[in-house]
């Protein structure tokens, strides 16, 4: 393998704020990478086509579909997993909010659904009901029927703003 | 998957040079389509040519008042992008109409308008599909094939396929042109009216770029105002392909532009059939949809253009 035509890729990136070196697979996906190599077990590898955004993650302060990133594509990214979000306690009154509203049951789809809210939390005013279901419309959850996970999002935002505002 | 191997591009006129001398090789942009179809191995690229670092990222105002957007800016930037909200809001609404935040994050100008048709038979590698494997048949057009979703007009005897995207449809309406370079290092424009082909015979042809050439940005001519508004009817109220829709240009003497998307191969508009837009709807859609040859399953597909248009006009 030359320098042009490399089947596996080293890679240097930010995890959850910690520095993380790699060598990859040219064909490794990002969230695979992140489960195998990294032991990042709460971004879940499901559909793998895009489709359900239980793979969601944070790359440059953007939620993404870690299924159809190739993990040689994070060179240089700043990536934030569930993980991360919830140890920084960033998401902790989300979670609470999850928990106090029922908005888990078996909670395969939540680590996505949480990074996908939290990226909806990080803009400007309050998210309207239907807002807050479009941002999640690429997130899907077989168990709750989304009221629940709506309900949650509605509470922290008025929370958040009534606690900007204070 | 099948192996293959990766390389980052820094610039477009090695990115394009690099497509050309390599065998099997392809750009990846933001991969929410190619990565997908590598997956089912309809896409089987020997080398991937990674662009994200080509710094064609930027939107910019130019000299005539227009807009350039590099090929790589996000659907999500470009939606977000204050020009564009103000002045072309029916490119905005077309995106955000499209698949879902988090793919709109990753997904790029240049990539979305070359993503492939959504047609199941496609997508299924156990059925025959010309587009995919030429000369295997088409499994859309078979007896009860199921082409609810598939093209009623610009389509052929080898490939029923509609183009999937929303942002096309809006730039078509807008009169777009789409800047590439080839691989010797030439910058072409092609108006994006006669960017996409239509099937014919040869339906895994969907572009008029040759090998290696790369797009590098698209076009906006300066401002024509109007009222704009984009309508995608879908099987669900969200995150769902269009059965059809129709992006709108209305000036307040009652001309202006159309163009449909869901129902050809590539975005669909006509001059001739904008000139019809004072006499209402329906005097619209006979001179656009002329010819149409649906199945019997997606010849709905024509009243609905009809209405939605029709629906449109009449809620201004
Ligand atoms: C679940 C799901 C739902 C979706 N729903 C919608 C929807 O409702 N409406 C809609 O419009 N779209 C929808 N999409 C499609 C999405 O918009 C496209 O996947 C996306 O726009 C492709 O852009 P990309 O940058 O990811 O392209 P990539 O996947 O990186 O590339 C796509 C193709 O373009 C080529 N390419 C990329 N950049 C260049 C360049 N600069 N020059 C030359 N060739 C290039 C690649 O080689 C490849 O062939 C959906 C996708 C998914 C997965
Ligand atoms: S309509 Fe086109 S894409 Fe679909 S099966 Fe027929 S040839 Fe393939
Ligand atoms: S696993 Fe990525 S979207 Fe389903
Ligand atoms: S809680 Fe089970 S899929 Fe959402």
């Amino acid at each position: 393998m030359n320098e042009m035509f490399r089947d596996k890729i080293d890679i240097s990136l930010t995890v959850n704020g910690e520095p993380v070196e790699g060598r990859v697979p040219a064909g490794q996906h990002l969230v695979d990478f992140l489960r195998g190599a990294l032991g990042l077990t709460g971004a879940h590898a499901s559909c793998e086509h895009g489709v359900c955004g239980a793979c969601t993650i944070k790359v440059n302060g953007e939620a993404v579909r870690g299924c159809l990133m190739l993990a040689a594509q994070a060179d240089g990214a700043d990536i934030w997993t569930v993980e991360g979000l919830s140890d920084q306690g960033t998401i902790k009154d989300l979670q609470d909010a999850f928990v106090a509203r029922n908005a888990l049951q078996c909670g395969f789809c939540t680590p996505g659904m949480l990074v996908a809210i939290d990226e909806l939390l990080g803009k400007e005013g309050v998210p309207s009901r239907a807002e807050i279901r479009e941002h999640l419309s690429g997130n899907y959850c077989r168990c709750t029927g989304y009221e629940a996970i709506v309900d949650a999002v509605e509470t922290v935002a008025r929370a958040r703003a009534q606690k900007g505002a204070a | 998957m099948r192996p293959f191997t990766y390389e980052r591009a820094l610039d477009p006129v090695s990115a394009a040079a690099r497509a050309a001398e390599v065998p099997g090789a392809r750009f990846i942009a933001g991969g929410t389509n190619l990565i997908d179809l590598m997956k089912l191995e309809i896409e089987t690229p020997d080398h991937l040519i990674d662009v994200n670092g080509t710094g064609l990222d930027e939107i910019t105002v130019t000299e005539d008042g227009g807009l350039r957007i590099g090929a790589l800016v996000s659907n999500t930037d470009l939606a977000d992008h204050d020009v564009v909200r103000r002045d072309y809001p029916v490119l905005t609404r077309a995106l955000v109409a499209g698949a879902s935040g988090q793919l709109r994050n990753k997904a790029t100008t240049g990539g979305n308008l070359l993503q492939r048709t959504r047609c199941p038979y496609f997508y299924d590698t156990a059925q025959p599909c010309n587009k995919r494997a030429q000369g295997s048949g088409c499994a859309a057009l078979s007896p009860g094939a199921h082409s609810r979703q598939l093209g009623i007009i610009g389509v052929s005897d080898a490939c029923i396929a509609q183009h999937p995207s929303d942002m096309a449809v809006a730039l078509r309406v807008l009169d777009a042109v789409v800047e590439t370079m080839t691989p010797a290092g030439d910058i072409r424009l092609i108006p994006l009216k006669d960017f996409h082909c239509l099937p014919g015979s040869t339906p895994e042809k969907e572009s008029v770029l040759m090998d290696g050439e790369i797009i590098t940005a698209v076009y906006l001519p300066p401002p024509v105002g109007g009222k704009q508004a984009y309508h995608k009817v879908r099987d669900r109220a969200s995150y769902a392909f269009a059965l059809v829709s129709v992006a709108l240009i209305r000036h307040p003497d009652g001309s202006g532009r159309v163009a449909l998307g869901g129902v050809a191969p590539k975005p669909w508009a006509m001059d001739e059939a904008d000139a019809e837009l004072p006499n209402g709807a329906k005097a619209v859609m006979a001179k656009l949809l002329e010819g149409a040859r649906p199945t019997e399953e997606n010849a709905f597909k024509i009243r609905l253009a009809e209405r939605t248009l029709a629906a449109m006009l009449a809620g201004e």
